[in-house]
């Protein structure tokens, strides 16, 4: 399989008042065509501020202060500002958790998909966008005679399709997929990833999907980044990550979550909250939560190891 | 029917229509003037010491239940009886001597709390309504409930503003000012909706905690049927304003007989790549509730819908003991 995307060695800041926040730490973090990646973690761990890196996204003052983010071999973090907007929604699609804020009030859909087709395609007739954004809806489940509607006529599920469909229709082959369902109801929720399934198939594509939600991505992905405090904890397959969670991180969250399906009288908790970011603890950023923090992991920062084919920071397994 | 267990509330054939927001002229004009039917006739009880979750999709009328039975609403018609006694037939000043012993959890402990008002102070604050507390008694009580739901060390942070606060610690701030008027019965709407991962079990755990050293009585409003799991004695299932299933967790869960309570439990995603969903996921969304489907609300979605599902609407019927279903299956 061909690498599409190569993330080496980033480090994104924000310089507060009050200090730098490390958002993003020392991040090495590889993708294969055609996979779908889960990029979990909490709230405040870096994962949406990697999504938004990747395309050039980031609100200020954040900053890619190091590293290289490499697409087909093409390094993002240099590109100029041109380059960047020919590749932002037409090779790279990206959609948000919430899809209201990301699709234009004033416009119907017909406009707004023959608009992205327009910017992006020159010379492209209005009768052949149409037909493409028609051909769009119906791939996505929704009857083409919804075009002419205004995004608030529509439902929540239908305005998160109706996103993906606005990056699809370009031929992108990354999406990326911040929380997408976070706002969707529970059935909304398991009809989208139904879709994103058969999309993925279908367009072959390569799908980084960032959410809190672990059993989102136990539906999804082929593999899972785990992120704790602007730091990958671990990279793996997502059975082998499920089955058997290498970083004490990785294994506190895992059995922190309600499993429907299982017998489980009670959920363990982890104790502590997560670093604060501004002066993170030194040494692992994971230690003052740790079971197992030893000597080591006060000083020195993991390094990555691997073990049976996956990818741990933690000195446990050095 | 149920003389033998404890009713703390008895709700019976509890409706609210909330009226379309029209222009003047459209009012005017207007033949009939439109409603959303939040809450459509729902009639259940809960029992004392249980925690009853109120599950459905938004729009399913679970908020308005939860605010009709605090009277934060007024009902359309319908009859909410705490400890057998009418809450609708209180006058203003004993309504409040009442809120005294139901509270109610918000979903967004950011919205819930004011950014001028400091923890303490914001957690003292039902005492000074309800009570003739001198100050001191009041600081007293509150730093115990700090305390009490691991707000420590508790006069450090009595003085702190919500701002300075994580997310987890402020939901922790609403529970306590929920539970510092020592109440009886609590609505929890959505109470972990906002929380992160890790700290939804810590959520969940305290308030179960809670409930077994305060005697309560906890009315669990979620969108989320795998949380329920851990705290809920009973589950009601909600459906455009109407109650589908309810029953012990066990029986909703293990066997659900309502077909939209299926649909519900196998939608959940689950944290097991290895899982794979079996049962079919119905297309399209929940109708409006303005215009409500006749008949059974949810025949339209239904795989099992039979012709009399559109004509005739089903009844609560009980299928096994406790076990009570709105469906002709």
């Amino acid at each position: 399989m061909a690498t599409i995307l190569e993330i080496e060695d980033l480090s994104v800041h924000f310089p507060i008042n009050i200090g730098t926040v490390q958002a993003v730490q020392d991040v090495n973090l590889r993708l294969e065509q055609g996979e779908v990646m889960g990029l979990v973690g909490e709230s405040g761990c870096g994962k949406s501020t990697l999504g938004f890196s990747i395309v050039r996204l980031l609100r200020p003052p954040g900053k890619i202060v190091k590293g290289r983010i490499l697409y087909h071999g093409q390094d993002i973090v240099q590109m100029s500002q041109k380059e960047i907007l020919s590749l932002r929604g037409r090779k790279i699609a990206m959609i948000f958790q919430d899809p209201l804020t990301s699709l234009n009030p004033l416009f119907r859909i017909d406009r707004q998909f023959i608009e992205t087709l327009f910017t992006h395609e020159r010379g492209l007739d209005k009768k052949t966008a149409f037909r493409r954004a028609e051909k769009m809806l119906e791939s996505l489940g929704i009857s083409p005679e919804r075009l002419s509607e205004y995004p608030h006529q529509m439902s929540g599920g239908m305005r998160q399709r109706i996103m993906i469909g606005m990056g699809l229709i370009l031929n992108s082959d990354l999406l990326i997929a911040d929380e997408p369902t976070t706002a969707l109801d529970v059935i909304v929720e398991a009809q989208f990833l139904d879709l994103l399934n058969d999309l993925r198939r279908q367009y072959n594509l390569t799908i980084i999907l960032i959410t809190h939600n672990l059993g989102n991505v136990a539906q999804l992905a082929d593999r899972i980044t785990v992120m704790y405090g602007g730091t990958i904890a671990e990279v793996g397959q997502a059975n082998t990550i499920f089955e058997d969670p290498l970083h004490p991180y990785t294994q506190g969250l895992l059995s922190s979550i309600p499993n429907i399906k299982l017998d489980q009288p009670k959920l363990k908790t982890m104790p502590g909250s997560p670093p604060d970011l501004v002066d993170p603890p030194s040494g692992c950023v994971f230690h003052p939560r740790c079971p197992y923090d030893k000597e080591i992991c006060r000083v020195q920062k993991p390094e990555t190891f691997t073990e049976d084919g996956r990818l741990v920071s933690c000195w446990l397994y050095g | 029917m149920r003389e033998n267990v404890e009713e703390l509330l008895t709700i019976t054939n509890l409706k609210k229509h909330f009226p379309l927001q029209k222009g003047f002229l459209d009012n005017l004009l207007a033949k009939k003037k439109g409603f959303v039917r939040a809450v459509d006739g729902v009639s259940f009880f809960i029992q004392k010491g249980e925690v009853l979750g109120l599950v459905g999709e938004s729009g399913c009328g679970k908020t308005t239940t939860g605010r009709l039975i605090l009277r934060l609403l007024g009902p359309t018609s319908g009859e909410v009886l705490y400890n057998g006694k009418s809450i609708f037939s209180y006058s203003r000043k004993e309504m409040e001597r009442l809120r005294e012993k139901m509270q109610i959890i918000f979903q967004d402990p950011y919205a819930s709390l004011s950014p001028r008002m400091s923890i303490g102070k914001a957690i003292g604050h039902p005492l000074v309504i309800h009570n003739n507390f001198s100050k001191a008694e009041i600081r007293e009580r509150c730093l115990q409930i700090m305390e009490k739901v691991g707000l420590t060390p508790a006069s450090f942070l009595y003085k702190k503003y919500p701002h300075q606060l994580s997310g987890g610690q402020r939901q922790r701030v609403v529970i306590a000012r929920a539970l510092v008027t020592n109440p009886d019965f609590v609505v929890a709407d959505e109470p972990i909706a906002m929380a992160d991962v890790s700290v939804r079990a810590m959520i969940l755990e305290l308030m179960a905690q809670l409930k077994e050293e305060f005697d309560l009585t906890y009315l669990y409003i979620t969108h989320d049927l795998a949380t329920c799991k851990y705290i809920c004695d009973r589950v009601a299932i909600m459906y455009l304003g109407k109650i589908v299933e309810i029953g012990t967790l066990e029986e909703v869960f293990k066997k659900p007989a309502h077909p939209y309570t299926a649909t519900l439990l196998a939608a959940v995603p689950v944290p097991d790549p290895k899982y794979r969903r079996t049962h079919p996921i119905p297309k399209g969304e929940i109708p409006s509730p303005i215009n409500p489907p006749p008949g059974c609300r949810f025949h339209p979605r239904c795989h099992s819908a039979k012709s009399t599902c559109s004509v005739h609407e089903p009844d609560l019927v009980e299928v096994r003991e406790g076990h009570w279903v709105a469906c002709f299956l």
